[in-house]
């Protein structure tokens, strides 16, 4: 009745890659199968970057970055994309801020003009900035304030696990931090972070190489070159001894925990640090992996669990250091302690005995089917070799993640759970303290 | 500095729709194939008609689809789709029971027969159907304490009052009361191929794809009697609801409007106006109450489309302290699109998004999937999506002021606000009549 092991398909996308005279690092990646295209500036900064006494810098900068630019007053950089029939956003992470825009090819000039004229120099105001403020403090209250696990585990975990200020503190940023910021610290920030040595551009999708080298080089080439600064290391040393935390949340009805365990330089160490990526999807894709099977189906002492790579679900666009999460909610009166136990124990189990004759091999085709899919969006595509360029100088390696995925061996991840012990882990746990209504 | 001036456009691309094949099953099945080949891989909707169930039952019915069939425990089922890459999931809402799935190309013909193994063979065991129910309670709790799920239901019941469209949520003691010889009658009588539509699209031939599903599916059998529902009721203005959440930091402004199907002629003006008002970035309430006030962060306004009825519904969340404000600038917004036609830009700018994110819509298998079963559901096929481009790029200013002024008007709002009524009850009722309720428990 079972079908063999799927053999994982190969993907080739076309890749060219450039650095303009003044330094902005440029990739090329055509796909001429639907008429869109996807346009990706990544700035090298982002949270940990941000000074003391300014938490939630980066975020809050990355919406002034819409508040009009040299050549552009406010709303127009919206009213242009959309009026072209596109779409657009920006994020921010750990180690990156991005801004996008998705179109039909025939825009892709409109927004390569766009992203350079923010990129010579937003338009920093004193009325924007107050009124970003306030958009971003609607924001903090939408996904943390106002809802059940808001900020879980995301804000919740650092501070249990780091003890530095750049990875420990609070992504979104304190009301009075976000209050007190100034045009000055958003010029100085801009001035340091937002060098066109410290981006990438990428553009995908229905474009010619030629004609859209022409035109990067047309709308960018002029870009004043300054250069990247130097990161700082924010490495840390790995945990010594269990840390345990937990936290009441007011308006949850039920119990959770997430835990946490460093894992390899994603980056210096990828061929290490990949078969933790492989380990949590054994743990916890679907209701034939390890965790799922246990802690759900037979013992029902969870609702459900996730585990993933980097705190913001970002296995291939986070630096060191970082950690490998697992993540579950439980049911009435259900008992952290007991669910930790076990997970100790199925890492154990999986560290002693290896895995079944198939168990990687189905995770493996599975994981290869969601590496796909993400690359058929033009956007999603755009966007990780954005960052494969800014952090490794290789985007192509999108291309060959499902091969390499589908390379990691039994040893390997068995290697990788026996590391993921009691004394290393970081938990947060989640009191409830609100009823159902 | 130099005065840098934006490019234009260049030529519009022609909408470029895939080749769409179908074939009707003799067992009343149809199903539909399209071929987009840029990744290896297949995405299957299963559509099927589900009005009138029992809701509890219903849900239970499709968390437990995939427990286990007469040949496969729920973990060797999953097991057997990972093999090949795939994977299944069911979601049920008042019209439809969906089942999705998506997999390595390689795998398609394994992934319909064990998708053909579900729909003759599911089993609900009664250990998993305890755990599944268990489960299910434990997530409408978690819903229950989101303030976007409370709002949702207390505008439901407020829009719909008597129709099935009104309660989408059941009670945790209505899930807890279902047994697992419920879920195997429903089943019986409403899992049937007549009426359903299956979608394959992906890096298929679609005449090949087709013989397979036929090939895997022809042995499901058996007569469905598709629960027919009544349309939904017209709105009903009156006072405002305002529904209590003491201690709440924002609180959730949503307004009902009346829309139409996607084949009413006035959709296509009908969709431009939703968009200048408040449907996407650059609209008029976005720019309002967003980036001059800065009241709140994601405001959306969308039309809904459901087999027995559409509605267009506005969702803010905002700040307590500006809760009067906020409605009185929504109202404004609405008023004025309603009372005055747009300029041309405005309309051009708004054409040009919702032509551009067709493209962008049926761009990935994953969307071109959404976009092909939403459709079928409404027994449209996807030629649809080019004749609905070719009445987008015919509406006029007039038209947008006469669907506006028709179905915009403030004063054809069913309005529902969930927030910290000792805070916002007052400044509400500065706008108009307020009735305040405190959630049932």
């Amino acid at each position: 009745m079972a079908a063999g092991r799927s053999r994982i398909p190969a993907t080739k996308h076309s890749v060219e890659r450039f650095t303009l005279d003044n330094g902005l690092r440029v990739v090329l990646a055509p796909d001429r199968s639907a008429p869109v295209v996807g346009v990706a500036v990544v700035y090298d900064v982002g949270i940990r970057s941000e000074p003391e006494g300014r938490t939630g810098f980066a975020h809050l900068f990355e919406h002034l970055m819409f508040q009009g630019s040299e050549n552009l007053e406010k709303l127009a950089h919206f009213r242009h994309v959309q009026g072209a029939g596109g779409t657009f956003n920006g994020s921010t992470h750990l180690d990156y801020t991005d801004y996008w825009e998705t179109l039909p090819s025939n825009a892709l000039e409109r927004a390569l003009f766009l992203e350079a004229d923010r990129m010579r120099g937003p338009r920093l105001t004193e009325e924007n900035l107050r009124n970003q403020v306030d958009v971003v403090k609607e924001e903090i209250r939408v996904n943390v304030l106002n809802r059940p696990y808001g900020g879980f585990p995301w804000l919740r975990l650092p501070p249990v696990m780091f003890d530095t200020f750049a990875n420990a503190h609070d992504g979104y940023g304190s009301f009075d931090d976000l209050e007190s910021a100034s045009i000055a610290d958003a010029t100085d920030f801009f001035d340091r972070y937002y060098a066109c040595g410290n981006a990438v551009l990428a553009v995908g999708g229905d474009l010619d190489v030629a004609e859209a080298t022409a035109l990067v080089e047309r709308h960018f080439g002029d870009v004043p070159a300054r250069p990247a600064p130097v990161r700082p290391d924010f490495a840390e040393p790995d945990l010594t001894g269990e840390r345990r935390e937990s936290y009441t949340d007011k308006l949850a009805p039920l119990p959770a925990v997430a835990a946490a365990w460093r894992v390899p330089d994603p980056i210096g160490d990828f061929e290490n640090y990949l078969p933790y990526v492989v380990l949590a999807e054994v743990l916890t894709d679907g209701d034939a992996s390890r965790l799922v099977e246990r802690l759900v189906l037979r013992d029902r002492t969870v609702t459900s669990i996730g585990g993933y790579l980097g705190l913001m679900g970002d296995p291939f666009d986070v630096r060191d250091p970082t950690a490998m999460v697992l993540q579950a909610h439980l049911p009435p009166g259900g008992g952290v302690d007991k669910v930790l136990r076990t997970i100790d124990e199925e890492l154990d189990r999986l560290a002693a005995d290896g895995l079944a004759a198939d168990e990687l091999a189905r995770t493996q085709a599975r994981m290869a089917t969601h590496l796909l899919r993400e690359t058929d969006a033009v956007l999603g595509r755009t966007l990780q070799m954005a960052v494969l360029e800014q952090q490794r100088g290789d985007p192509g390696l999108l291309g060959e993640l499902p091969r390499l995925v589908g390379e990691v061996t039994e040893e390997q991840v068995r290697a990788a759970a026996a590391t993921l012990r009691p004394q290393r882990r970081a938990a947060v746990e989640v009191v409830p303290g609100g009823g159902a209504r | 500095m130099t005065v840098r001036t934006l490019p234009p456009l260049g030529p519009t691309r022609k909408l470029k729709l895939p080749r769409e094949v179908e074939r009707t099953l003799p067992n009343g099945l149809t199903v539909i194939a399209l071929r987009r080949p840029a990744v290896p891989l297949v995405e299957v909707r299963l559509w099927l008609p589900f009005g009138k169930a029992h809701l509890a039952r219903g849900l239970m019915m499709s968390q437990t689809l995939l427990s286990g069939t007469d040949t496969m425990s729920s973990v060797e089922l999953a097991a057997e789709l990972q093999k090949v890459g795939g994977g299944l999931s069911s979601g049920l809402d008042s019209d439809r029971l969906m089942i999705s799935g998506n997999g390595l190309v390689t795998g398609l013909n394994r992934l319909l027969d064990l998708l053909a193994g579900v729909l003759t063979g599911a089993t609900y065991p009664a250990d998993e159907v305890a755990t599944e129910r268990s489960r299910l309670i434990d997530g409408i709790r978690m819903a229950q304490s989101l303030p976007a799920h409370l709002v949702r239901k207390a505008l439901l019941k407020r829009m719909y009052g008597k129709h099935p469209y009104a309660v989408q949520t059941p009670e945790p003691e209505q899930v807890e009361a279902v047994r697992p010889a419920q879920l195997r009658t429903l089943h019986a009588a409403r899992v049937r191929p007549a009426g359903g539509i299956l979608l394959l699209v992906g890096d298929v031939q679609p005449a090949k794809a087709l013989d397979a599903a036929e090939r895997a599916l022809s042995g499901w059998t058996g007569d469905g009697a598709p629960g027919e529902l009544p349309a939904a009721p017209p709105l009903e203005p009156g006072p405002l609801l305002l529904v209590d959440r003491p201690g709440s930091v924002q609180s959730s402004l949503r307004l009902a409007l009346p829309a139409v199907p996607r084949t009413h002629p006035d959709h296509a003006a009908l969709q431009l106006a939703n968009l200048v008002f408040g449907g996407y970035f650059s609209s008029r309430w976005v720019e309002n109450i967003r980036e001059d006030k800065g009241y709140t962060y994601g405001p959306h306004s969308t039309i809904e489309h459901s087999v027995a009825g559409s509605a267009l519904v506005v969702a803010a969340e905002v700040a307590t302290e500006v809760t009067g404000p906020a409605l009185l600038e929504t109202n404004y917004e609405l008023g004025r699109l309603a009372s005055l036609p747009p300029k041309e830009d405005e309309l051009e700018q708004a054409r040009q998004y919702a032509l551009g994110t067709l493209q962008l819509g049926i761009s990935t298998q994953a969307g071109l999937a959404a976009v092909a079963s939403a459709y079928a559901g409404s027994g449209l096929r996807l030629e649809f999506l080019a004749e609905h481009a070719a009445r987008l790029a015919k509406v006029t200013r007039d038209d947008v002021a006469a669907a506006a002024a028709t179905y915009l008007a403030p004063a054809r709002a069913v309005t529902v606000v969930l927030g910290d009524a000792a805070t916002v009850e007052g400044p509400l009722g500065v706008l108009g009549p307020v009735r305040t309720e405190t959630p049932e428990s």
